[in-house]
């Protein structure tokens, strides 16, 4: 077999591993959008909260440390234990729901029946507003972040590529567990979504008020267990970004990659996350390996755009979203 | 209708007719300098079809939105199941079992109409979050014993065909069908009909009149409806309420409306000379 096409084989799969960590931040926009109709501007930021506070809590980090330092004159940092991952993770999810009630409470339910960009706009202050409150709740340096996900060359992969066609491909045990983790998490919010009574709230509220608070529903209860579910995915997001690469303020730049992610898939599709995701991480991966050399490499910022781009011209509403009927 | 006994009555097509299961007490609502409602009472008795009926802009759907806690009267109080309710949320008084229908359809489009008629059964299942989240125990019991019970309500409405159909696409008549679905499926104690005739040829007016007949007599349901149509509400209702200009003109039999000199005042007009 050419080597070119052995190594195609590899960058695709590579390709749907990096996808799928852009469907795990798309999908947290979808299920606000969905739930909301709120463009969530604040994901990816939400992403990097839960990861700074993830981190802080396992290392036992003193929260606003510095703060407090500058006010009292204290110099306390840590409080001198450490949490173990698992319990971490549900502080941490603790932590989300606060913030989701928060978030509701402070912003959300004084716009009920606002325009969406307004809505728009007030997720954007609130990603501001949380990259600092991390800052300065967590202080600003890299973090690591490990809670024993497998990382490295998985070695099995590695021989089995080798037998085949006489070279290893390199496949991160880390993008394994990631596509794991996804897949379940996908299986899950789309039964829950759909064959429970709160999963079926949730449509409701996004479709008519008046007709959900009709039959009984809080829209106040539903918002604060979207934003705590959004909230969830991004913790799930945040973990995996921050294990491959740290936790730092880049982190919230993946919010960015989402888009064309969304645009493909469609707004309202938890499927379609995933799908779009898929293609977006093939897609720029076989793009760079295959065309890249020609136009002097870099292709990967700029592909995903045009293809959402052209989506944007052909099919508006992404590969799975919903159709827009408009009954005259 | 003050000489009716506290246990109920029989009407004249001999159904018996319970005790008050809503009472509204001097209820005055007003919007700004707008007085939509002055000061109306009236009752509600369990099992009967009570109609709210009143010119354009009389505030029969002020009335129905107070019942159900979309507005808040000023003045006056609501009392339901022998208590004074206190201020409520709509989801709250939905809860509490007053299901409603809207003028101006308020379905869940991109649902299914299966989908729809379910979020009717949201305050029949108390399984926690958790429990929904694993879908185990109660809650799978939960969904598949209220699924059984949806499903009645959509063969009773004559639905079946369109069950999986997501209701964006339905046309106007069977919306509002649905819409009633969703409503009865709560097993409320109360339902609310704003307008369900509105818009609708002879032939749905005729479907939804022997549907509403129907499910009193079936389900024993209490129904509260408002009407445009003084001929359909004439033949549906036991008792009527009349309204204009957000005053209470009358208040009784249709037989006994019929006759009151200020309901055909409000209905024909006056002659001022």
């Amino acid at each position: 077999m050419p080597d070119q096409l052995v190594w195609g084989m590899e960058v695709f799969l590579n390709g749907l591993m990096t996808g799928v960590l852009y469907s795990l931040v798309a999908l947290g926009f979808v299920l606000i959008y969905k739930a909301s109709g709120i463009f969530n501007f604040s994901q990816g930021v939400l992403a990097l909260f839960a990861a700074m506070t993830l981190v802080g809590i396992m290392e036992g980090r003193v929260p606003f440390s510095h703060l407090i330092n500058a006010t009292f004159g204290t110099d306390i940092h840590n409080f001198g234990w450490n949490v173990p991952a698992f319990a971490a993770i549900l502080l941490t999810m603790a932590v989300m729901v606060a913030l989701a009630w928060a978030v509701n409470q402070f912003i959300f339910r004084h716009l009920v029946g606002q325009e969406p960009i307004i809505l728009f706009m007030a997720t954007i202050g609130l990603a501001y507003f949380l990259e600092g409150f991390g800052d300065m709740m967590w202080g600003s340096d890299i973090k690591n972040l490990d809670v024993g996900l497998p990382q490295g060359i998985n070695a099995t992969i590695d021989e089995v590529t080798y037998e085949i066609f006489g070279y290893g491909f390199f496949i991160d045990n880390l993008d394994l567990a990631a596509t794991l983790v996804a897949v379940l998490l996908v299986i899950a919010l789309v039964l829950f979504a759909q064959y429970t009574k709160y999963g079926r709230a949730m449509r409701a509220v996004a479709d008519d008020h008046q007709a959900a608070l009709s039959v009984g529903i809080s829209l106040k209860f539903i918002w604060i267990m979207v934003w705590s579910l959004a909230g969830f995915v991004a913790l799930v997001a945040g973990i995996m970004w921050g294990t491959k690469s740290g936790v730092q303020f880049s982190l919230s730049l993946i919010a960015l990659k989402a888009l064309p992610v969304l645009m493909l898939g469609g707004f309202t599709s938890i499927p379609g996350a995933i799908v779009g995701g898929l293609i977006i991480g093939v897609g720029e991966k076989m793009f760079e390996f295959l065309v890249g050399p020609m136009v002097g490499g870099a292709t990967e910022n700029w592909f995903a755009y045009v293809l959402a781009l052209l989506f944007l011209v052909f099919r508006p509403q992404g590969l799975f979203g919903e159709k827009i009927i408009e009954r005259v | 209708m003050n000489d009716m006994s506290p246990d109920g009555y029989t009407t004249e097509d001999g159904r018996s007719i319970g005790p008050v299961v809503m009472e509204m007490r001097n209820i005055t609502l007003r919007f700004g300098g707008v007085v939509a409602i002055k000061d109306i009472s009236f009752d509600i008795r369990e099992g009967e079809i009570r109609a709210i009926i009143g010119p354009n802009g009389a505030g029969k759907s002020s009335m129905l939105n107070v019942i159900s806690g979309f507005y808040k009267p000023q003045e006056g109080e609501v009392w339901y199941m022998g208590e004074k309710r206190p201020a409520m949320k709509p989801y709250q008084v939905a809860q509490q079992g007053i299901a409603r229908t809207f003028q101006n359809i308020a379905l869940f489009d991109g649902m299914s109409v299966l989908d729809n008629v379910m979020t009717g059964r949201i305050r029949h299942m108390s399984s926690g979050l958790f429990a929904q989240a694993i879908w185990k125990g109660r809650a799978e019991r939960e969904e598949v014993e209220n699924r059984a019970r949806v499903e009645r309500i959509i063969d009773f409405l004559e639905i079946q065909h369109i069950r999986k159909t997501p209701v964006g696409r339905l046309p106007y008549g069977l919306k509002k069908r649905v819409e009633l679905a969703r409503a009865l499926a709560a097993e409320p104690s109360i339902l609310l009909l704003d307008e369900p005739m509105a818009g609708m040829n002879v032939e749905e007016k005729e479907d939804m009149s022997r549907f509403i007949l129907d499910l009193n007599d079936e389900f024993g349901t209490t129904i509260a409806l408002i009407e445009h149509d003084m001929g359909v509400v004439m033949d549906l209702s036991d008792r009527v309420v009349v309204m204009d200009y957000g005053k209470k003109i009358g208040d009784g039999s249709p037989d006994e409306v019929r006759r009151n000199q200020d309901v055909i005042d409000a209905y024909l007009g006056v002659a001022h000379d």
